[in-house]
């Protein structure tokens, strides 16, 4: 049991490195558009002009 | 939501190839069509406009936009002389639009019209990633606006512009700075507040629970250590992520009034202090998890309120016309034509401006050269364009038909009539009754009611046991923490917006829904709202001897090409395959057409026009024409074939509106600035017992005005400038999609295809809406009272008002939820 004595607070640490990246992929603008990347995926056809 | 379906030029492109439609557009071919070449097979097209985008499009090797497209495209405009946006170059029109990024390239938000699947994207990006100049161009799904951006020295914007309108979509300048960032950033804020509620709650969760289920089992050190962490979790979740409701709730106390952030306040705040007090003292218990969960439900329904929202005011964004009006101003006239593109806004009185076919009218004025029919509709209600000639009168905002005018300008900006309009709009707006919203009374109450029963429990216990007094105060305003109460309002409503917009009804104003679902009264606008406010062919009558269908098919090959609003509704009364094809065709203006079918020399156009050709009188049919339509009469030498009756026809969806709205019991009128017989004889077609004619927009608001003085709840449905002081006043105001950008601003609803059906269902589902809302209440209240006698006895475990609080919040969203249903489409499919 006393494992849980580090493991709490390790915990703890991870939620806010988790809290972070989801603040960086936030304020990226990776969540501004959800439905768009859905719809453009199956467009794959961007050959040059001829 | 359509389904894209993959094959061979999808399933799109292959009906096009088998029936007779048009390749580009969809819309089914005439006897002439235009070839071209894509993807190396010939398709037929329907005009010269689909076929020069066509080519276009299949030139910039773009064809696999047709392989791709789940939606036909926009029907391109039949004159392919795209305009060449030059006005936009100027540098007052790009203020505020067009931002620097670096010395040479600039940035501009663009508002993308005619975009109808995913394919057209893909089409725009690329297409324009092909100019020369153009560094980057995304468009934002569902939004429709385009993000470009240039080099100033290689590109223009006109350039930029008319490529777009090249592919047949239609692009306006739209300043992003403003709205969209606005909400996007309050977008982001509120999903990084959700996300730490979120990511605290799970976490809270799993510190808490092994405390649950260990029943006092768990060493001592652990459980102290697990609370600390729930602290330190928690802290976030009380002091960023529930940051609104504190504010909402200090909006309320200083505005004197009990809303609905208030009793979460108290709760959260009590709860929280609670817990941190046991957490010191190391004694007692701690509702971290109630306090995070909490947080995190009431926040998810913000989100939601806040997508739906975004999403009305995209929409508005679309409607609006953000472009600056442009005026083409004659600074030396009348010695010469010189002309100068200016915004309209800067045009002085006594200045001379030109007023270009089709354009609006840039002030209010005096024609001094020129004549046309200018179409006033929007500001008076009447439905027919007036003929205007020099010495005649124009107002600002009504549009231009088919002639170039010059006008002298007497007033602009803020003196005109339409400004008039607006600020009696205004005035209508801040006087406009408001409904209490039922979350905000419920919410009064029950603070009210709590805190009496905690005044009382707290007297009980003082003298039972004082050392319980605070334990029981404290789980009472915890487990009360009225979270089902306030989700109760909240979850439903954005349940049951989502499932408007669906169906194609925003809801632009959250007290929309109950102020609908409560309407005694609806009050209907005429043009453009009852009718279509489009000439279309109401009758005919057959004079000789042919079928009704061949008369009218001739009369639509001979007005074929015409731009006339007349000519245009026959055509589209026509049969889609034209059986006759005419020659010799010669228009002769403000009369009617000549041309030659099967042989035989034949006239549409005025009664009289036509008489010179068939030399006989005037067809005795023509005295049972009313006064309110135009006639159109159809003959060929020595004879009379057909009078045509045109007018602004009802909607054909009217009639079953109106008929079920008062068989719900609704009481229906009908207001309208044109004239009395007109309306009447529209309110008796359609069974409107009350209505009202000759009616400007000071009289309508005194109509609305009168009705509510009487307690009537009014709905309002409308579409011009001048209904928007009506729509202003009621209860709630319902604006047309074809409407003007006035009257759809400052509706509460807004109807998102040019048809008035949708309005029924608009008024379902708010009434089911409202049912739900009463029920969730009635679970919201029922839990309460199991709940609270507990808490007063003494009962209530964090465990027990953990469960509590989570099944009686999940009970109301789930409720919430059967809103959410999709809108049958059975009988559209077919």
């Amino acid at each position: 049991m006393e494992i849980l004595y580090l493991l709490i607070p390790l915990s703890v640490v991870l939620v806010f490195v988790i809290g972070a990246a989801f603040w960086w992929a936030l304020h990226s603008g990776q969540f501004d558009d959800l439905d768009g990347p859905a719809h453009r995926v199956l467009m794959d056809d961007d050959s040059a002009a001829p | 939501m359509t389904v894209a379906i993959y094959g061979e030029f999808g399933h799109l492109a292959g009906q096009a190839a088998n029936t007779a439609a048009c390749f580009h557009c969809g819309l089914p071919l005439g006897v002439q069509t235009w070839k071209v070449v894509v993807d190396g097979a010939a398709r037929n097209t329907c005009c010269l406009g689909c076929q020069a985008v066509a080519g276009l499009i299949a030139g910039q090797g773009l064809g696999s936009y047709y392989r791709n497209r789940s939606a036909f495209a926009p029907t391109a405009a039949g004159d392919i002389v795209t305009p060449a946006f030059l006005e936009f170059d100027l540098p007052e029109v790009q203020a505020g639009y067009v931002y620097a990024v670096d010395v040479e390239q600039v940035e501009a938000a663009l508002l993308i019209e005619g975009v109808t699947c995913a394919a057209c994207l893909w089409l725009i990006e690329q297409r324009l990633l092909r100019v020369e100049g153009i560094r980057a161009a995304t468009m934002h799904y569902g939004a429709n606006r385009l993000r470009v951006r240039w080099h100033t020295s290689r590109v223009k914007l006109s350039a930029i512009l008319a490529a777009i309108a090249a592919l047949g979509y239609h692009a306006q300048l739209y300043d992003s700075g403003r709205s969209e960032s606005m909400l996007a950033r309050e977008r982001r804020t509120l999903l990084w507040r959700l996300f730490v509620a979120a990511f605290g709650m799970m976490q809270v969760m799993m510190y808490a629970f092994p405390v649950y289920i260990a029943e006092g089992g768990m060493p001592a050190g652990i459980e102290r250590m697990m609370q600390w962490a729930g602290l330190v979790l928690t802290l976030p979740v009380m002091f960023w992520s529930a940051v609104p409701f504190y504010r909402g709730a200090w909006r309320g106390l200083k505005a004197r009034a009990l809303n609905r952030d208030v009793p979460v306040s108290i709760g959260l705040l009590t709860a929280f202090a609670a817990s941190v007090l046991a957490t010191a003292n190391g004694a007692g218990a701690v509702y971290y998890d109630s306090v995070c969960m909490f947080v995190f439900l009431l926040l998810g329904t913000r989100f939601l309120e806040l997508n739906a929202r975004t999403y009305a005011a995209r929409e508005q964004d679309r409607l609006a016309r953000l472009v600056p009006a442009i005026a083409t101003r004659l600074p030396q006239y009348p010695d010469t034509n010189f002309r100068e593109e200016i915004p309209a806004a800067t045009l002085r009185r006594g200045e001379f401006a030109e007023i270009k076919p089709g354009a609006p009218v840039p002030g209010d004025g005096v024609v001094v050269d020129g004549v046309s029919s200018v179409n006033e509709a929007l500001l008076t209600g009447e439905s027919m364009p007036l003929v205007k000639r020099t010495g005649d009168s124009v107002i600002a905002g009504s549009v231009n038909g088919s002639g170039a005018l010059i006008m002298r300008i007497e007033r602009t900006g803020e003196q005109t009539v339409a400004a008039a309009i607006v600020r009696l709009m205004d005035r209508a707006l801040e006087a406009k009754p408001h409904l209490a919203s039922l979350a905000d009374r419920a919410a009064a109450h029950f603070v009210f009611a709590l805190l009496l029963v905690v005044a009382v429990s707290a007297a009980a216990w003082w003298f039972i046991d004082k050392e319980r007094v605070l334990p029981v105060i404290i789980s009472l305003l915890v487990v009360t923490c009225p979270c089902a109460l306030s989700l109760a309002t909240p979850a439903a409503l954005a349940a049951a917006t989502g499932s408007l917009s669906r169906r194609g009804i925003l809801i632009t104003r959250g007290h929309a829904l109950e102020a609908l679902a409560k309407s005694t009264h609806f009050v209907f606008d005429k043009t453009g709202t009852i009718t279509s406010g489009r000439m279309s062919l109401i009758g005919v009558l057959v004079v000789g001897g042919r079928s009704k269908e061949a008369v009218i098919a001739m009369a639509a090959a001979l007005e074929g090409a015409s731009e006339h609003p007349v000519g245009r509704a026959l055509v589209a009364a026509g049969p889609a395959c034209a059986r006759y094809q005419p020659g010799e065709l010669r228009y002769v203006a403000g009369q009617g057409v000549e041309g030659v079918i099967d042989g035989k020399r034949m006239r549409a156009g005025s009664p009289g026009f036509v008489a010179d050709l068939t030399g006989l009188p005037l067809p005795i049919e023509l005295s049972f024409v009313s006064d309110d339509v135009t006639t159109v009469a159809l003959g060929s030498e020595g004879e009379w074939l057909a009078l045509f009756t045109l007018g602004d026809a009802v909607r054909p969806d009217a009639k079953q509106v109106v008929e079920a709205l008062s068989a719900q019991g609704a009481e229906l009128h009908l207001l309208s600035g044109d004239r009395t017989p007109c309306v009447k004889r529209v309110a008796a077609r359609l069974g409107i017992p009350f209505y009202a004619g000759d009616a400007a927009p000071a009289d309508k608001l005194d109509y609305v005005r009168k009705l509510q003085a009487q307690g009537a709840i009014v709905a309002a449905v409308g579409d011009g400038v001048n209904d928007a002081p009506l729509l202003a006043q009621a209860q709630v105001s319902v604006a047309m999609a074809s409407g003007t950008e006035l009257a759809r601003l400052n509706a509460d609803v807004t109807l998102l295809t040019d048809h008035i059906e949708p309005l029924l269902a608009a008024v379902s589902i708010s009434r089911r809406t409202l049912r739900i809302i009463h029920q969730n209440f009635f679970w919201a209240i029922a839990y309460n009272v199991i709940a609270v006698p507990l808490a007063v006895m003494g009962l209530v475990t964090p465990l027990v008002a953990a469960i509590g609080m989570s099944a009686s919040s999940l009970l109301v969203i789930g409720n919430a939820l059967r809103l959410c249903d999709k809108p049958q489409r059975t009988a559209s499919r077919e």
